[in-house]
């Protein structure tokens, strides 16, 4: 279960730092139990997409990784800290990990530059004009440059969505995850974001992406996880995971979404 | 399926005569049909009963430097009685002889809100000229230093009475108003219940009552000896009541700001402050701009309830002037030009507060 054909992870990802580290998650919203044991090991460097039918917790996962969602059970090890209560390394996990929404959540009230300057000046405290030259380069990355005095709602879905993504590198995490990018997408939108996600593997980001962008797993996965009710079932390279499902709730689930 | 042919050759007709211009304006808007031509005209009936009486009573007839003893023998308006009295209705008991020292803090005063009312001039600058603004009008008033004569605070009245109370109370209501909101949303139990039971401890009392408590029942629990200046009393009185109104508008503005805004935020590692200062406020302000300020001219307006307590405001001191016999009876014309005045800072409140949200669409 390491790597797949095309995308050889470094050669020494076995022994690589891990980077996440995930024992025996368990959430519970009220009284249903969403998060049903996860245990995940992530490796520096390593891309991970999770997919799995809708209420099976994934969103919920990564959610729990930045503490967007407050777990109740096990343990999450982010680079070395342990995620508590304890305000200060909630802080410090958050400026390791970026996040990119289904949503976009872009601010609706910044240009796109003061989006991308926010999080370095205020967070980081980063002199103005150094954080709007890292701004700068990380719009050109995603080929957005010239709308950078615009605001957010001039801009269309997959461009927001480039944006948001402009804007989590400027904090330059060590751990991107994606909840969903390409779901709230029209169809002719998806591949400019997936572009900008496959280049930002190319570079050696860590990712964990919850996605059902199959190609995209093909293409840049290590390991493509199959959750369901809580659990993970199913994990595997991407080629044997879709050649040779072994689950039959995984088997189910990529015959609906494959056609 | 239609093919259109292409048409050869296009001439440019002139719209309809009556659909166009004054003509086609009055048509559409005015007799577009039978009920609106029905109102056009009743319109127009009562404007010709109203308007020629109006301004034969107040222009023509008017009498605009006269005695009141004049003004009694005529039949128009008796403007005289502003005329005549200005210095009493503008300052109350403040001394005659002074009386340049609250012109000029009002002045001064203008001066700041004109300046602040264009928002490229708003900078670090423009808060340290209010501040000193602020010293210099107090000093002004208050007098004691640099050879201007002290005046107690007890001769304060009309105009600047009326402005001291209002801006210093808006300024000071509106902040607090914002992080009473903060408080109704926190996450600390004792911090929300505290800010609740505030909240709707205020919003369950009349204003007036506040004044009363603040005039007549405060005092009673200060130490002897001790007593707390009367326009402070009222003052303290109208920022909490309006604080309240403005909190629980805040709140609506606070509830209008989607989840996700939070999240992206945290995120980014920003801490509550910095997601409520640099996110969710600008959002939420800028929502409830109209509400807000409609509370903040009511508020404006709710000033004038200082009468109760004594307090000689610009509504009291018009007032006094009609008790003058040589003045009784004309209160058509005082109360006429006491809502001009009302109107005026009214009507600049609302047309900034439109102005600001032009500005901040984005």
């Amino acid at each position: 279960m390491s790597n797949s054909g095309q995308n050889p992870s470094p050669a020494a990802a076995e022994e690589a730092r891990q980077i996440i580290k995930i024992i025996d998650l368990h959430k519970w919203f009220g009284e249903f139990h969403v998060l049903r044991g996860i245990n995940l090991e992530v490796a520096a460097g390593e891309r991970i997409v999770v997919c799995g039918p809708s209420g099976s917790g994934k969103s919920t996962m990564i959610r729990c990784i930045n503490r967007l969602e407050e777990h109740q059970r096990g343990q999450i090890i982010v680079d070395g800290i342990e995620l508590s209560n304890n305000l200060k390394n909630i802080e410090k996990i958050r400026e390791e990990v970026g996040m990119v929404f289904q949503h976009f959540n872009l601010f609706p009230h910044l240009t796109i530059l003061d989006n991308l300057t926010l999080g370095p000046i205020w967070v980081k405290k980063m002199p103005r004009r150094e954080a709007e030259e890292i701004a700068m380069y990380f719009l050109e990355k995603v080929h957005i440059a010239e709308q950078a005095k615009k605001f957010p709602g001039q801009l269309s879905g997959g461009q927001q969505q480039r944006v948001a993504i402009a804007r989590s590198l400027c904090m330059k995490p060590k751990v991107m995850l994606f909840d969903e990018p390409t779901s709230a997408l029209d169809p002719e939108m998806v591949k400019e974001v997936l572009d900008v996600m496959i280049s930002l593997a190319h570079e050696g980001m860590t990712m964990i992406v919850v996605t059902h962008e199959m190609g995209f797993a093909k293409s840049v996965a290590h390991r493509v996880l199959f959750m369901d009710e809580g659990r993970i079932v199913e994990e595997n390279t991407p080629d044997e995971f879709f050649d040779h499902p072994e689950h039959e709730r995984t088997k189910l689930f990529l015959s609906q979404i494959l056609h | 399926m239609t093919v259109y042919e292409p048409i050869e050759e296009f001439t440019d007709l002139k719209p309809p005569v009556t659909s166009i211009g004054v003509l086609g304006w009055i048509r559409s808007k005015l007799f577009n049909n039978w009920y609106n031509s029905l109102l056009t005209l009743a319109t127009l009936y009562l404007l010709v009963k109203v308007v020629p009486p109006f301004i034969d009573w107040a222009v023509i007839n008017g009498n605009w430097n006269t005695t009141g003893a004049a003004c009694h023998q005529s039949k128009g308006a008796c403007w005289s009685i502003i005329h005549a009295n200005i210095r009493f209705i503008m300052f109350g008991f403040y001394p005659p002889t002074e009386q340049w020292r609250p012109l000029l803090a009002m002045m001064l005063l203008f001066a700041l809100l004109l300046v602040s009312r264009n928002r490229r001039w708003w900078s670090k600058y423009l808060g340290f000229a209010w501040l000193a603004g602020l010293v210099v009008m107090g000093l002004l008033m208050k007098g004691g230093l640099f050879g201007l004569p002290a005046v107690d605070s007890g001769q304060w009245g009309g105009l600047p009475l009326t402005l001291i109370l209002s801006v210093f109370g808006l300024t000071a209501a509106y902040p607090l108003g914002v992080i009473l909101a903060l408080g109704r949303q926190s996450r600390m139990p004792a911090i929300r219940y505290l800010t609740i039971v505030y909240i709707e401890m205020i919003r369950g009392v009349p204003l007036i009552s506040l004044l009363f408590m603040s005039a007549i029942i405060f005092p009673l629990f200060l130490p002897e000896g001790v007593t707390i200046n009367k326009i402070i009393r009222a003052q303290v009185a109208i920022i909490m009541f309006t604080a309240a109104y403005v909190a629980e508008v805040v709140r609506g503005g606070l509830q209008a700001i989607p989840k996700g805004q939070y999240e992206a935020a945290e995120s980014l590692g920003l801490n509550y402050w910095q997601t409520m200062r640099l996110i969710v406020l600008p959002q939420a302000l800028k929502i409830v701009i109209p509400p807000t300020v409609s509370i903040l001219i009511s508020a404006f307006k709710d000033t004038s309830l200082v009468v109760i307590i004594a307090l000689y405001d610009i509504l009291k001191t018009t007032q006094s002037t009609l008790s003058n016999p040589e003045w009784m009876g004309f209160s058509t014309e005082a109360y006429l030009f006491l809502a001009l005045v009302y109107f005026i800072c009214c009507y600049f409140m609302s047309t900034w507060s439109r102005k600001l949200e032009k500005e901040l669409q984005t």
